[in-house]
């Protein structure tokens, strides 16, 4: 905007006037568009021909699986045209359909941004992971994933100018680090290119070598000088603590702080740092899990409701005086369907559990029908209690 | 009536079960529900996902093909196409997505919460009028809006009048114009004018929904019979694609009202009086209704598709929210339970399930016992005494009423 209105004398008075008309134009153009593609919208049609194009609600085509590991691979995805970019260290959250059922997760950017405008995520299979899994082994090139814009402020200093850095990775948790080193020294094929003299020290936690995503990659960075490594595998060394921790980087307290990795370990990092008063970014990579059990709670806005284990919520909210949409009380209508942001619920029917884990569901939540489901732990719905 | 602790809760086709039967079905239903949803995933998905890529190309490609419509080969195929695809969307699409039976895939797109159909009737009150009134109270009489849509006599219990004598000339216009008359029955346009008469304004709820229905209803309008042919006015096709758009909604009109009509009208299939539903009506009484009450068509995979899979009607009754692809896969087992109970499992082709249908229709628009008993020899003294029945006063016509009940009991009597 800036641009254009600086010197108006440079452009005809027509030519000032473009753009506006030409935003007119294109929302008429998009109305009659509307109007001939009820009741669907435009984009469904569009969507048909090109689901990267400018508009589209955000999604990403994957041009490219590798195996990094036994378990872990690297996937290049193809943003749509609407992807703001991202700072190394940021995530994305994917999201993609599994046995029929659409999941969402965040993974760590493992590249700065790129030249060719790709993305890429690395994905570590967990045991019992569904999606880590299906992301690892069954993901093909061609395949569309849904996305939202990268996030996350697990990002370096915009001045790195006086600082020297620490960065404690463990297992999968070197994926937004190695997106911040790629993103500092790129490598060519002469090898890293050092063009930022920095002090970088990393340690890197992991069963074992063979295990370790990225190694070979933070050898190299080692090897060229760019980086201090310092690994160490729990396999055959022990567990880390803070002890050797501070043995091995003798000047931690002078290091500005990253750590990413399971949540054990951070919190006895962050509680250190704590004590310490001294500052420390931390990044989780798995999201705390959702315990259920026999009847809970329902937050709806405003109102949080007691819900016991065989009471539908409908009824358990109703009776506490909550308005709630209903219709069959039997499960059949779908006219009590709410969208359960956290938490989770037992089907009355047939005990099937269904989970809302913070991160892991869509942007709107699970949609639940609240005539048949029972709480099995504490829930949130997104839904006004009056 | 009072129910013997052993005795179904009612009577008739159901007279040789128990309970403790009733229930026992019940858990049998449960447990083929349960095998379909443990099996649910990528395949049903993807079929889904067909469908809808499927009915938009067809939709997409006939209104390119109505571009040039001028010509008659491009106004047959485009109006086909256009027929097809309203069909498809309405039918194995739109019913099937609004029913939840597709919820589970967790697509913000393709979910009963958001779903919008090419149809007269909004979204949000067809859900209301047939998932939640019709799938819960089926075929309970005066419950039921989808029996008879409200404005026609479909039980033989349901006293008869000589307005009753319009029904098939009714049932015939309902379905020219389909669309609106389910737009109608959702809002109960019926109830409300009733009220409005008896001095009663409508709600501001209602309002709304009226309000919106009237904006849905012109957008559909303005799309298929102002926006299209003003397009093809380029190539002259104009007039040509508007006539496509009638003809493909006039069709789309004719195939769903009589696909709806199999479902629950041809004779045979069971209506319930609400005094005989017990008010606490367990799960296995429940399914016992849905399976008596509906009536399948048997017929070819290309059928079962453009019948949204309501040619499976007993099975989308028993279960409305498992997905419509697997509803042709689990019938021989829901029909091996019909045959186990000793229940009949009303299917038959498309053709005489339709007759069947309008016969009911026809049947029940005259007197009870007057078709029985009417033949081509007493058929002159038969219309004077009808004619006696719609002039006479109450007194005299309710002895009518009764002359051709016992008429027609005596007539299938020696029948027999």
């Amino acid at each position: 905007m800036a641009e254009i209105s600086t010197s108006p004398a440079l452009f005809a008075p027509g030519e000032v006037r473009r753009p506006a008309l030409r935003e007119r134009l294109s929302r008429k153009v998009w109305g009659v568009a509307e109007k001939i593609a009820t009741p669907l919208a435009p984009a469904d049609y569009l969507d048909m021909f090109n689901p990267l194009r400018p508009g589209a609600d955000l999604r990403g085509r994957v041009v490219k699986v590798t195996p990094e590991t036994a378990d872990a691979a690297t996937i290049e995805i193809k943003p749509g045209a609407d992807w703001n970019g991202h700072t190394p260290g940021q995530y994305v959250r994917v999201g993609v359909d599994v046995n029929g059922v659409r999941h969402w997760r965040a993974y760590s950017l493992t590249h700065g941004p790129r030249k060719d405008g790709l993305i890429s995520i690395t994905v570590k299979a967990v045991p019992d992971g569904k999606v880590s899994s299906h992301l690892v082994r069954r993901l093909r090139p061609g395949k569309i994933v849904h996305l939202e814009q990268a996030a996350g402020d697990f990002v370096l200093p915009s001045d790195l100018r006086g600082h020297k850095f620490l960065m404690v990775t463990a297992g999968s948790g070197v994926t937004p680090v190695i997106g911040m080193l790629r993103n500092l020294f790129p490598v060519t094929d002469e090898g890293v290119v050092e063009h930022q003299r920095l002090d970088v020290t990393v340690v890197h936690v992991a069963p074992s070598r063979p295990d370790s995503i990225f190694i070979r990659n933070l050898e190299s960075l080692a090897e060229a000088g760019a980086i201090r490594l310092v690994t160490r595998y729990t396999g055959t060394e022990g567990r880390i603590d803070i002890d050797t921790l501070t043995e091995l980087v003798p000047d931690l307290r002078e290091r500005k702080a990253y750590a990413c990795g399971p949540a054990g370990l951070l919190d006895n990092l962050q509680a250190w740092y704590d004590e310490a008063g001294l500052p420390l970014q931390t990044e989780q990579f798995r999201l705390a899990t959702v315990v259920t059990s026999e009847g809970g709670t329902v937050a709806f806005t405003g109102k949080t409701v007691d819900a016991p284990g065989d009471k539908p919520i409908l009824d358990a909210a109703e009776e506490a005086g909550v308005l709630m949409p209903s219709g069959c009380r039997m499960g059949i209508c779908f006219g009590c369907v709410l969208p359960m942001k956290e938490g989770a619920v037992r089907d009355l029917r047939n005990g099937e559990l269904t989970v809302a884990r913070p991160g892991e569901t869509g942007p709107d939540g699970v949609p639940i029908q609240t005539c048949i489901s029972a709480a099995a732990g504490e829930c949130v719905i997104d839904h006004p209690a009056s | 009536m009072t129910i013997a602790p052993d005795a179904p809760a009612y009577t008739g086709p159901i007279a040789h079960l128990t309970r403790d039967d009733i229930e026992q079905l019940g858990r049998e239903l449960d447990a083929i529900r349960q095998e379909v949803i443990d099996t649910r995933g990528e395949r049903d998905a993807a079929y889904i996902h067909k469908v809808i890529k499927v009915q938009r190309s067809l939709e997409l490609g006939s209104r390119a093909v109505l571009l040039a419509s001028i010509f008659p080969p491009a106004f047959v195929v485009g109006t086909v196409g256009l027929s097809i695809a309203k069909i498809l969307d309405n039918m194995e699409i739109g019913h099937n997505i609004m029913h939840g039976q597709w919820d589970w895939m967790r697509d913000p797109k393709i979910h009963s919460t958001v779903w919008e159909w090419d149809n007269a009737s909004t979204s949000e009150g067809w859900k209301h009028s047939h998932n939640e009134l019709h799938h819960t109270y089926t075929n309970i009489v005066g419950k039921d809006n989808d029996l008879g849509w409200g404005i026609m006599r479909v039980d033989e219990e349901q006293r008869w009048t000589p307005s009753s004598l319009f029904q098939p000339a009714m049932n015939f216009i309902n379905m020219c114009i389909f669309e609106y008359g389910i737009a109608a029955y959702d809002l109960e346009l019926g109830r409300v004018i009733r009220q409005k008469k008896k001095g009663r304004r409508p709600t501001a709820e209602w309002q709304m929904a009226a309000k919106r229905t009237v904006a849905k209803i012109r957008r559909q309008a303005f799309k298929d019979y102002v926006a299209h042919p003003l397009v093809s006015m380029v190539t002259l096709s104009g007039p040509t694609t508007l006539l496509a758009n009638v003809i493909a909604n006039f069709t789309r009109n004719v195939w769903t009202h009589s696909v709806i009509m199999c479902g629950h009208f041809p004779e045979g299939v069971e209506t319930f009086e609400l005094k005989d539903i017990p008010e606490n009506e367990t799960r296995g009484e429940w399914y016992v209704r849905q399976m008596l009450g509906s009536a399948n068509i048997s017929g070819s995979k290309f059928l079962h598709v453009m019948s949204g899979n309501l040619s499976h009607q007993i099975e989308h009754h028993i279960f409305p929210d498992l997905p419509s692809n697997r509803y042709a896969e689990i019938a021989p087992k829901v029909r091996a339970l019909f045959d186990k109970y000793d229940l009949n499992y009303h299917t038959a082709p498309m053709p005489q399930q339709v007759a069947s249908a309008w016969h009911k229709v026809v049947r029940l628009s005259l007197p009870n016992g007057f078709l029985e008993s009417t033949n081509v020899r007493n058929a002159p003294k038969q219309v004077v005494k009808l004619v006696k029945a719609v002039r006479g006063d109450t007194r005299t016509r309710r002895r009518l009423l009764k002359e051709f009940e016992a008429a027609g009991a005596a007539s299938v009597g020696k029948a027999i």
